[in-house]
């Protein structure tokens, strides 16, 4: 069952289009990877999805229902939860408190404190550090327990790996099979492509605001995904 | 022996009176903290609250040494309810990276206040009666006395900063006022509406003005052109003290109320004068203040 859609998704910033007409697909319980170079489009799309830029109404649609344009806190309640590209946590709060503040939407679900100290251990000894103290991982961990308290049904997440060293990336992404257990839809926005293929079940190409490839992740070929990618 | 008790006299009048300038400074320390906003009408808020305390007060009927403080109650929900509308109708569209907007408006909104007030009530000063509150003191030692409605303010000051502190550090919409002030947007994907977030701290700052104009009024006659005093206090208070931490602001009154007492030692034309220095000495060398939390 399709749980989000975007038709001919457009995207500007200001009079400068980003993306041009995307077509997009995940089923409930999927995890589904987009790649791009730099500047392709691809946080772009995410904010898209998320309500930060605007669209059509019916450009993006979450269980058949047009969502397209909707302000951030109306996607947050019906249950699009985003970590964001570069954490982007609250500086002057500490890791639980910001932890609490992804639970605003009030969402009922099985994502609660105790469930994200489960999901990373590290952070229960952390927890009263500010956030500004952590290192980069667990800024990370941080970053996407806030989006999980509020027990989303569609988790985007930008850039997982920015900034971080391969280990931590490794540790961060051994954590998602543990998340997408309960059923939860995943986007993952990756640079790194091989990280991307082996995390996710589909994956999409995008070059310059269009989706130049679509497939099954461990079927593409290196030669296929370099054309996608670079557009050469 | 008289010439140190004098002196001891002296500094407890300026913390005393610091609690004052740091009731005035408390409204603008949390609106700073958590919308970067600074509200030039500030000083005409607190007046113009002050003449409702008054009006109101009259109205009720009530003996003086019980109906400034029932007014006060009476006005608290309506403060807030102001505080909330201002910011929702107006002032949100005002708030944002670029501080010239909000000056304006704001300044307009002085001058607003100003005048419909003169419209109102003359120019002629006020004071709410308070039943000898206002000059009633209490012995504490030897030869040293205090007076009775300073100390009841420095306590209410402290009480409001200790209060602001738990509000703050302790609650969930302390956690949103500091979220919304670190980042907005990121606030936004979590859910919260700033715009709702931002009304609920301007009503509460309208309610601390109004506590403050109140005490303000039992303390002095005011006049509907006393505004842009009391904002300078206030945000000299708020500069000493550090923006976003509220004992800060606390102490930044407090030095200012000191100063100023001091100053009005040596002669009657110096007190103001040397608070002013002071605060521009604190901008020259550490324009953060003692305390300061927010950027």
């Amino acid at each position: 069952m399709t749980l989000l859609a975007t038709r001919q998704l457009e995207s500007y910033y200001g009079d400068f289009q980003v993306l041009f007409g995307v077509d997009f697909d995940i089923a409930a319980g999927e995890v589904v990877a987009l790649i791009g170079a730099n500047g392709a489009g691809k946080s772009t799309f995410l904010k898209t999805i998320c309500g930060v830029l605007g669209a059509r109404r019916d450009a993006v649609t979450l269980e058949g229902q047009p969502v397209g344009g909707l302000p951030p806190v109306e996607i947050v309640r019906r249950g699009i939860a985003m970590v964001p590209e570069g954490r982007r946590l609250f500086s002057s709060l500490s890791a639980e408190e910001n932890l609490l503040m992804g639970a605003c939407a009030r969402r009922e679900g099985p994502w609660t404190l105790d469930a994200i100290y489960r999901l990373f251990p590290l952070l229960a000894e952390k927890r009263r550090a500010p956030a500004a103290t952590l290192s980069g991982g667990q800024q990370q961990m941080v970053a996407i327990g806030r989006a999980l308290m509020s027990n989303p049904r569609l988790l985007l997440c930008d850039e997982l790996s920015l900034g971080l060293a391969p280990i931590v990336v490794k540790q961060i992404y051994d954590a998602l099979p543990a998340i997408c257990d309960g059923g939860m839809t995943a986007v993952i926005v990756e640079q790194d492509v091989a990280t991307a293929q082996r995390v996710s079940s589909r994956l999409y190409c995008l070059q310059e605001g269009r989706v130049t490839l679509t497939g099954a992740s461990r079927v593409l070929t290196r030669e296929q995904i370099s054309q996608a990618y670079f557009g050469v | 022996m008289v010439g140190t008790l004098s002196w001891i006299s002296t500094i407890v009048q300026g913390v005393l009176l610091g609690g004052l300038y740091a009731l005035f400074a408390m409204s603008q320390s949390l609106i700073f903290g958590v919308m970067r906003l600074t509200n030039t009408a500030h000083g005409d808020f607190i007046i113009l609250a002050a003449f409702a305390v008054f009006s109101v007060a009259v109205a009720i009927g009530l003996p003086p040494a019980a109906a400034p403080w029932l007014a006060l109650i009476l006005m608290l929900p309506i403060a807030f309810g102001a505080g909330y509308g201002l910011q929702r109708l107006v002032l949100n569209r005002v708030v944002g990276r670029d501080p010239l907007p909000s000056l304006v408006v704001t300044f307009g909104l002085a001058i607003v206040i100003e005048n419909l007030l003169q419209e109102i009530y003359t120019a002629d000063p006020r004071s709410i009666e308070s039943g000898g509150l206002n000059v009633a003191s209490l012995s504490i030692a030897a030869g040293l006395s205090i007076g009775t409605l300073p100390l009841l303010t420095f306590a209410i000051a402290v009480g409001i900063a200790a209060g602001m502190q738990w509000l703050s550090g302790r609650t969930a919409l302390g956690r949103a006022f500091r979220a919304v002030s670190d980042d907005r947007d990121a606030a936004q994907l979590m859910g919260l509406d700033h715009r709702h977030v931002y009304a609920l701290a301007t009503g509460i700052a309208f309610m601390l003005v109004a506590i403050a104009g109140a005490l303000h009024g039992l303390k002095t006659t005011f006049a509907p052109a006393d505004g842009p005093a009391l904002l300078l206090y206030g945000f000299e208070a708020v500069i000493i003290g550090g923006m976003g931490s509220f004992y800060g602001t606390l102490l930044g009154g407090i030095i200012l109320g000191v100063t100023q007492v001091i100053g009005f030692r040596f002669d009657p034309g110096w007190g103001i004068w040397l608070g002013h220095i002071v605060f521009l000495g604190m901008l020259l060398l550490r324009p953060t203040g003692f305390f300061a939390k927010t950027r």
